[in-house]
């Protein structure tokens, strides 16, 4: 184990969780064969948000595995890797992960904001990593290429109720600003 | 921003999941929406969104549904919504495993990645490349050469990494966008550099003189991106372990130059590649773990970690070089990340000194609860190289185990305290007691039934010779009145050895093991009668046989001979003597301290090597009736590493005859060889019967040809023999590329190293738990002494191993090592020769200039003892 060198590769990144104040899994991408099935899969996030949820220390390693992770509000983001990866590397992707989140949820990264807009972090996640390969870790980046674009929807499309809707939420934002 | 959802998800309430009780069923009915006209993008998005999360939720498809809504959703291409768009191409890629049929979007795809929107062409690409295969890759070739050279950054990186995992299933095709793939690499784009870096490596990593060139043109321009230099420092790293290149290659002083990026990524990665090159000198490590240093008091938890893990992994090795961190070391003990922490005291346990121990103790002990198994299982290896270092703490460490064996922890935490007690009882006598009695609390309340059995074979084995050895019985005797099946099991074999070893408790034993006789388990019952019926006879030479030492066969080749012996019936009671003996275990491996989880694998029993190679010979008609295989050498190379040819050969010896297998490997890529033999010339009156050739060897596939020896019947001490070996074949030259070979071809021969036979072929290694219980059953009739001086061998280590890789035996009652500091040793040594006579040798050796040796052997046959003796001589 000592003089194991690392096969060099793009393949850093195993899975990305997000879970949410109960353990129960929001979103999930496994990239590899580590834990083939649901059932393990489930089990491994019970084990990884056990020994996690309580401390706020950023890294730990379980089940072989190097897991950083974050936690905000009422979200809990992980990303695993290998425990022979460059911690700090799968720390780029976390980062990456929380700031584009971020900023794509106006700073409002909770749980029920987060499933307000899946689709979202689905396509987020799918720019961040491709296939356990890093794709981009500058959340400008992630941001620009997600694109959402939830404003500009042509008013014929939307109901009366719709209108009315954005208008209040606009209203309710800039008197909070 | 707008809510995009019913009416009915606003009024849940805040909190509540939107998401949470959807039906597949109702979600694949809604989709039918898909096919309206014109299509909605906000309610077609929304379930789409849906369908994905119930995927990533794991809620399984079957392929009629999937199928059915994979083509509905192909539909959607006709509306132009950006996030609509983007969305199907994430179904496509979530689906394209469990759907039928996923290349009809093939063309809108294609339309999609060589398009005017930007934002389309990279998930287009990343969509396509997944639902693609070798053939229709080739259709799109030009695209994706076309894309790999974009300079839009995120069409480029898609192209490269879909490239990427496209190579694993044809490399052919994309091993031609090289020169495409070269170019990206200058890319001024961050990602789309490391991209292209990673693509080029792994189309070259094969081309050694290529990875080279790469290299040097990488670290000399320099690049941009801090993922690139990570991965060349790997590169460069493996490059220098395959080469052996020293310290002093240019590639070790650009990963040295990278300790100095800005980047503390790249940095890390430096230092980390420095410290797990295998022998670097203390020198060459400093200035990597000097960076390290510095990253300890880092205010990212991360960056500490990654830190003091690599100090961690560089204390094994080098102590002395990180007591210069024991500082910053110091600080993090009471670090707010366990993990930081535990591994900071684990560090300083290494590279401390001997005062610091009890402090560090105090310490671990405050927060051991607080950590996960994984560390807690890294702390006890710890103490357990601890307790090797300093084998006079072991009190301490003793007190502080039993204390860890009491929480609460999993089964792999357990075992390894388990482990680490049961050595440290081994390495040291003193301890054995204490040992023994923490052990015995921890199985009064031990739900693992296999620690349980460990531990009471343990204490069966070292629990009669310890001087009262009558309290452990109550310990024992308790398991059977409460534990499993297994557990009681157990228990009675040990209770057995207490009554064979200790006449006065003997009574007593057979009272209890009366009692067992009740048992309401089979096995349990059936030992019980069989321990107490041997023991009743109270004779030494059936306790050694039936009790201390067991079985020495292989179980799987038992089981086979016994069922062989039940097919064919006959009159002749079955004999043991043709059972393949199990191969001794491997002296026991030295545990990894490697804080890495251990495996998660339970262990398999797999079948030995040599039960592998009985099962590969019997397959060949012209060794049946040979017998059992008996033993299986290591490989011996007759060839120099780097040759046209690299034979190795194997000896497997039976009762009469021996087979040498011949691995050969062709390493010329022109040549095919046919009818592939190895002549054997022996010098001794060994008759070689038969040769098996390889009928044919292509460039880089081993195969192995076999040769048949009749051992001599008439001289049965003639067990050495030197054979000089030629391989002959038919050479066919072929085509290096196609591998095509010509229509005829011509003989060829090639001199292979001579091959020796010695006495070490003919001896099974087994080991005797109980030496002097075996040495008395075998009783003195055929026992022969004799004295020789070893005149060259100047210690009694090498002495010992010397006599041992000599003959071959197993080293019994851990004799193999030398006390330090003595100047006579006893060895014991147990074996079984061919033909199934067990043979037992004790080795008095005597240190005076030079070793004096006095061996006596015993065995139930003659011919053996004078056999060894001779060899010895």
């Amino acid at each position: 184990m000592d003089t194991l060198i690392l096969e060099p590769s793009l393949y850093t990144v195993k899975a990305v969780l997000i879970m949410d104040n109960d353990g129960e899994r929001l979103y999930a991408k496994y990239y590899d064969d580590t834990y083939p099935t649901v059932k393990e899969q489930k089990a491994f996030e019970k084990n990884i948000f056990n020994k996690t949820h309580r401390t706020d220390s950023e890294i730990a390693l379980l089940e072989g595995l190097t897991v950083v992770y974050k936690s905000n509000i009422d979200l809990y983001f992980y990303v695993i890797g290998s425990s022979h990866e460059n911690e700090l590397m799968l720390m780029s992707v976390l980062n990456c992960l929380f700031d584009s989140l971020s900023q794509m949820l106006r700073k409002n990264v909770e749980k029920r904001a987060l499933l307000e807009n899946m689709e979202g972090l689905f396509l987020a996640v799918d720019e961040i990593v491709d296939g356990g390969v890093i794709l981009e870790s500058d959340p400008q980046q992630v941001v620009h290429r997600v694109a959402l674009r939830g404003d500009d929807v042509p008013l014929t499309e939307q109901t009366v109720t719709q209108v009315l809707q954005s208008a209040k939420e606009q209203i309710k934002w800039s008197l909070l600003r | 921003m707008i809510k995009k959802f019913d009416k009915k998800d606003e009024e849940a309430g805040s909190g509540s999941n939107p998401f949470q009780h959807l039906e597949k069923s109702a979600v694949l009915q809604e989709a039918r929406i898909f096919n309206e006209t014109p299509i909605n993008p906000r309610r077609c998005l929304h379930i789409l969104t849906k369908i994905i999360y119930l995927l990533n939720q794991g809620e399984h498809f079957g392929t009629t549904e999937a199928t059915e809504a994979f083509f509905a959703m192909t539909r959607l291409f006709q509306s132009n919504d950006q996030t609509l768009r983007r969305m199907c191409y994430l179904t496509i890629k979530e689906m394209a495993n469990i759907s039928e049929d996923v290349i009809i979007v093939t063309s809108s795809l294609t339309k999609d990645m060589t398009g005017k929107e930007d934002v389309y062409r990279g998930p287009a690409i990343r969509a396509l490349c997944r639902i693609t295969d070798t053939t229709m890759l080739q259709a799109i070739e030009r695209y994706m050469k076309q894309a790999i050279v974009d300079k839009v950054p995120s069409v480029s990186s898609s192209a490269l990494v879909s490239s990427l995992h496209m190579v694993k299933m044809s490399y052919d095709v994309v091993k031609r966008w090289v020169n495409e793939a070269q170019e990206a690499a200058s890319s001024d784009n961050i990602m789309v550099q490391y991209h292209a870096l990673g693509l080029l490596y792994h189309l070259r990593k094969n081309d050694r003189l290529a990875v080279t060139k790469m290299l040097n043109k990488f670290t000399k321009s320099g690049l941009k991106s801090p993922f690139a230099y990570c991965m060349l420092i790997r590169i460069a790293s493996k490059l220098l372990e395959e080469t052996e290149g020293g310290h002093d290659s240019p590639l070790f002083d650009f990963i040295e130059s990278c300790l100095r990026n800005k980047h503390e990524m790249v940095v890390y990665e430096a230092a980390s590649a420095i410290v797990h090159m295998p022998n670097c000198t203390a020198r060459e490590l400093a200035p990597a773990v000097s960076v390290l240093q510095l990253f300890c008091s880092s205010p990212k938890a991360a960056l500490r970690y990654a830190a003091v893990r690599t100090l961690n992994k560089v204390a094994m090795k080098h102590p002395s070089a990180v007591t210069a961190c024991n500082l910053d070391l110091e600080n993090l003990i009471t670090d707010s990340n366990r993990s930081i922490a535990t591994l900071a005291i684990t560090t300083l346990l290494k590279t401390g000194s001997e005062s610091s121990v009890d402090r560090l103790m105090k310490q671990i002990s405050s927060f051991v609860s607080e950590i996960s198994d994984e560390f807690k299982v890294v702390v006890v290896q710890a103490i357990s190289a601890l307790c090797q270092k300093y084998p006079r703490k072991h009190s301490v460490m003793m007190n502080f185990l039993s204390n860890m064996l009491r929480d609460d922890g999993g089964f792999e935490y357990k075992r390894a305290i388990v482990d680490c007690i049961i050595s440290i009882i081994e390495e040291n006598p003193e301890s054995k007691e204490t040992g023994l009695a923490h052990l015995c609390e921890f199985i009064e309340d031990c739900e693992h039934t296999v620690l349980a059995t460990k531990i009471l074979h343990l204490l069966g084995k070292e629990g009669p010779r310890t001087p009262s050895p009558s309290k452990y019985i109550r310990f024992i005797f308790n398991r059977v009145v409460l534990e499993s099946e297994a557990v009681r099991a157990a228990a009675v074999s040990a209770l057995a050895k207490f009554g064979a070893q200790n006449d006065d408790l003997l009574p007593s034993v057979l009272v209890l093991m009366q009692r067992c006789m009740m048992d309401s388990d089979d096995e349990v019952r059936d030992r019980a009668t069989f321990y107490m019926n041997v023991l009743q006879q109270k004779q030494k030479a059936l306790n050694a046989a039936y009790i201390f030492n067991g079985l020495s066969v292989s179980i799987p080749g038992l089981e086979k001979s016994l069922h062989q012996y039940t097919l064919e019936p006959s009159e002749k009671p079955f004999d043991m003597k043709t059972v393949p003996l199990a191969t001794a275990p491997i002296t026991e491996q030295k545990t990894e301290l490697a804080p890495v989880a251990t495996s998660k694998a339970p262990e398999k029993l797999a079948p030995s090597r040599q039960d592998i190679y009985q099962e590969q010979l019997s397959t060949i008609p012209e060794f049946q009736g040979l017998g059992p295989l008996f033993k299986s050498s290591e490989p011996v190379q007759l060839t120099e590493a780097e040759t046209e040819y690299v034979v190795r050969c194997i000896k497997h010896t039976f009762a009469g005859h021996m087979v040498f297998q011949f691995d050969c490997t062709n390493t010329l890529n022109d040549q095919l060889l046919q009818r592939v033999l190895v002549q054997m010339e022996p010098s001794e009156s060994y008759e070689v019967v038969h040769h098996i050739p390889a009928p044919s060897l292509p460039y880089n596939q081993p195969g192995s040809c076999y040769t048949l020896v009749r051992l001599p019947d008439d001289d049965p001490t003639a067990v050495s023999c030197t054979f000089s070996c030629t391989m002959k074949y038919l050479v066919r030259d072929c085509d290096p590329n196609t591998g095509e070979p010509d229509d005829d071809g011509y003989d060829d021969e090639y001199v292979l190293e001579d091959l020796e036979v010695t006495v070490a072929d003919h001896i099974q290694k087994v080991l005797k738990p109980n030496f002097g219980a075996a040495w008395e059953e075998v009783g003195a009739d055929f026992e022969k002494e004799e004295t020789f001086a070893l005149a060259s061998v100047r210690t009694l280590e090498e002495a010992v191993n010397n006599i041992i890789s000599f003959l071959g035996m197993q080293p019994c009652e851990r004799s193999d090592k030398v006390p330090e500091n003595k100047n006579s040793h006893i060895l014991f040594l147990a074996g079984v020769f061919r033909g199934g006579y067990d043979v037992l040798v004790r080795a008095r050796l005597a240190l005076a200039d030079g070793v004096t040796m006095q061996v006596t052997v015993r065995s139930a046959d003659e011919n053996v003892v004078d056999v060894i003796l001779a060899s010895v001589g």
